[in-house]
């Protein structure tokens, strides 16, 4: 196999030197990490690369010499760097060599032993391929290979040649710690040796990290115990805590902040990341939260909106009794049963009355509880959102209303299984005793026609006869009912969009691509035939579909239950349907 | 090394092939596609901005002129970016893996690179596209669980679309290196 050695572009200008880094033997690959320099004591270098080799499990070597000169070395030199090999023995043994300002590198392999079979000589020996050290050393590489393996120079066959080269720079960390300010016994040159980089944010950021977190989880563990109180277990407030979709969107958030300040550290890189994009997650929810807040507290917009509010019931309240009273006439030239027309049409006119009665009850305090629930708003965008979708829900319960009894009594269960003793199936029996092809044997003992038959076919050619009635009125209200869930489903999808959105993932593939690497990609440098073949090696970064799907957070678990086809036949069965219905609730 | 070639594409338009040896064991097959004609260009832009002013003379309102433009703007962009590729290149070293770019009309490069640990074979298949039946070059990758079996098919030059004869000289030349690699990599 053709040799590969990756050699870092920030070496490419250093002194001549030592060539310091890892073979892997499965691919035939060697991986510089360092470029040690003159002058040097072998015992320490030596001493050096055991500790290395302890500290970062990784089998640190030498492997061969680096020489950046004016002209081709000569022969001392030549005799020297080829003396080295006896010092520090390593099999195979790489001389790599350019000119100062050249542009073409020369490399020779030297195998101490002899190789089984002649391979060709000259350019096809060896591969140069140059990456750049920092890129590699920060970048991960999805999907992510498991490198179970951690002792030194072990790597399991299987993984690719490239996962082996970037977790080889990833755990070597412990040599880029000297630079070249240091007083150390040997003089090191990679691409931290102009100077470690580090930041005081960063560092004040981790120092500080510690007491606030405590401080934080400690907060969030008490928030916890006071909401898992036996109080809030009681029949009232469960029930309510449960239909309400602020509350279930509160635990959301409150799981999500006692993970990010629990004191435990992130076991591997996709929980830390999941941790920070519940973090960006949970302040971009606070900063859009805090802006609706200023907009709506200031120039009374508060005032305007409570006052607006009840015209617009009263409004909504006109039109259903214009509805109605269309309902109750001959709606779109239908021929209706008028006195089932009337008593159902009195009846939900009745219930109009009611709730126009109780909304002008309530219009005193609607903008002191307007003004209480926008404050809300500083918890976070979502929480005043769900909130939103639960006052729609309470002002349209009359809406909620006529649908159940549409569905409950208006069409009764005609096509419906009778499912229990207690519910309604009149059609259902008396279709069942009006069949004459199932007269059987047991049916022939029976004398005469019964009173029962008498009963079930009169039922039956009843309610019958009033379908079309009732059908008119379960499919107006169905409309209206569907109308407000789908403003209901679009104010969760975007709930559901700020709370999984993985904001620090994407601005990362932004900003810094090449932190997250779906790949390699090679370039071929400029080629001289006799020279060995130069390839670049960039970092391919993860498309932004892959971004997504990779660290989207988990939603909340509110997502209708039913396809398309089962909603489809719950409506025409007359059965009723709960769109937002969480996991545990029991069936009605 | 570098030579050029001109060959047809399954519709009869030109392609030109440009073969780079860089060593015996790199090489590197660059296809270009026929560019965007002018012709076509100016047909869609004209039957757009036609049907915008049958709308305007209905409807008297300006907006929709505006809107057509910006349409046929953005719509040339998104094609130029997102559709139109000009160059595919296939990039094969031996050793190390086969490298597949795109090159967009407007300069975006998507890369695609496949280890040569994961690759099984290259052949040239056969397949049903629309009314046609054509040839086309696609790798064969390794199922990790199975020593014998194919885990994924990824063809080449997929929007190029090449004939057999172009299709022919890059399976000659890929097999070469194949074969080598196969050879050099059970001798130990």
């Amino acid at each position: 196999m053709v040799l590969k050695a990756f050699f870092p572009t920030c070496c490419v200008s250093a002194d001549s030197g030592l060539l310091v880094g890892r073979w892997v033997p499965e691919h035939s690959s060697a991986v510089v990490l360092a470029v040690l320099h003159f002058p040097f004591i072998p015992v320490q270098v030596k001493q050096l690369l055991a500790q290395v080799r302890q500290a970062s499990q990784v089998g640190v070597a030498v492997l061969g010499t680096w020489c950046h000169c004016r002209q081709e070395p000569e022969e001392s030199l030549g005799r020297f760097l080829e003396g080295l090999g006896a010092v520090f023995p390593h099999e195979p043994w790489l001389q790599l060599c350019r000119e100062r300002g050249g542009t073409f590198w020369s490399c020779e392999v030297t195998h101490q032993q002899a190789p089984a079979a002649p391979s060709a000589p000259g350019e096809d020996q060896v591969m140069l391929i140059f990456y750049d050290q920092r890129q590699v050393l920060l970048s991960q590489l999805h999907p992510p290979t498991v490198l179970p393996d951690r002792q030194a120079g072990a790597t399991p066959a299987s993984t690719g040649g490239l996962a082996a080269v970037f977790d080889t720079v990833a755990r070597s960390e412990v040599l880029f710690r000297s630079d070249r300010f240091d007083e150390g016994p040997v003089r090191l040159s990679h691409w931290q040796s102009e100077g470690v980089e580090a930041s005081i944010l960063a560092e004040l950021a981790r120092r500080a990290s510690g007491p606030v977190c405590l401080l934080l989880a400690s907060l969030l563990s008490l928030v916890s115990a006071v909401g898992a109180c036996r109080v809030f277990k009681l029949w009232p407030l469960s029930f309510v805590g449960s239909k309400l979709s602020t509350c279930e969107q509160l635990r959301h958030r409150l799981e999500h902040l006692t993970l990010i300040f629990s004191m435990r550290k992130a076991e591997n890189s996709a929980q830390l990341m999941r941790k920070v994009n519940m973090l960006a997650s949970v302040l971009l929810d606070v900063a859009l939260g805090l802006t609706l807040l200023s907009w709506l507290h200031g120039r009374s917009r508060i005032g305007h909106l409570a006052d607006a509010l009840v015209p617009v019931a009263d409004h909504v309240a006109e039109e259903l009794q214009h509805l109605l009273q269309w309902l109750m006439g001959a709606p779109a030239g239908l021929k209706m049963n008028r006195a089932l027309d009337q008593v159902l049409g009195r009846f939900f006119l009745y219930h109009i009355h009611l709730w126009i009665s109780y909304i002008h009850l309530m219009s005193p305090f609607v903008e002191h509880i307007l003004w209480h629930v926008g404050l809300s708003a500083c918890l976070g965008l979502t929480v005043a959102l769900s909130l939103l979708s639960d006052i729609i829900a309470l002002l349209t319960f009359h809406i909620y209303c006529f649908y159940v009894y549409g569905a409950r009594w208006a069409v009764p269960s005609s096509l419906r299984k009778p499912q229990s003793p207690g519910c309604s199936s009149g059609m259902g029996e008396g279709a069942a005793l009006g069949r004459p092809w199932a007269w059987g044997p047991a049916d022939a003992r029976r004398a005469g026609p019964s009173p029962q038959l008498f009963i079930g076919t009169l039922l039956f050619t009843i309610l019958l006869f009033l379908l079309p009635t009732t059908a008119l009125y379960y499919l107006v209200f169905t409309l209206l009912r569907l109308l407000v869930v789908a403003v209901q489903g679009l104010i969760h999808l975007l709930v559901d969009l700020i709370n999984s959105l993985p904001l620090y993932s994407l601005g990362l593939r932004l900003c810094r691509p090449y932190r997250l690497a779906a790949g390699v990609k090679f370039r071929v440098l400029q080629h001289e035939a006799g020279r060995p073949l130069r390839l670049l090696m960039q970092i391919n970064p993860l498309p932004y579909s892959r971004v997504m799907h990779t660290y989207r957070l988990p939603s909340c678990g509110c997502h209708p239950k039913d396809s398309w086809g089962a909603l489809c036949r719950k409506l025409f069965f007359g059965e009723l349907i709960y769109p937002w219905r969480q996991r545990g609730d029991k069936q009605d | 090394m570098e030579d050029e070639r001109s060959f047809s594409d399954i519709c009869g338009g030109r392609l030109a092939l440009q073969r780079r040896y860089y060593s015996p064991s790199c090489r590197e097959f660059c296809l270009s596609c026929p560019r965007l004609s002018l012709r076509s260009l100016t047909a869609v832009t004209c039957t757009v901005w036609l049907a915008a002013y049958g709308l305007f003379t209905l409807c008297e309102n300006s907006m929709i002129l505006s809107a057509a433009i910006f349409i046929t703007l953005l719509g040339l962009l998104g094609y130029l970016h997102f559709v139109k590729i000009d160059q595919e290149t296939l990039l094969i070293i031996d050793s190390l893996g086969i490298q597949m770019t795109s090159s967009y009309a407007s300069g975006k490069e998507s890369t695609t690179f496949i280890e040569m640990d994961k690759v099984k074979d290259i052949v040239i298949n056969e397949a049903i596209y629309m009314q046609k039946v054509i040839y086309y070059l696609c790798i064969l990758l390794k199922d990790p669980v199975e020593p014998h079996g194919i885990s994924q098919v990824v063809p080449v030059f997929q929007s190029a679309k090449p004939r057999l004869d172009c299709l022919i000289e890059v399976y000659r030349s890929c097999q070469e290196i194949l074969a080598h690699q196969k050879a050099t990599s059970t001798s130990p």
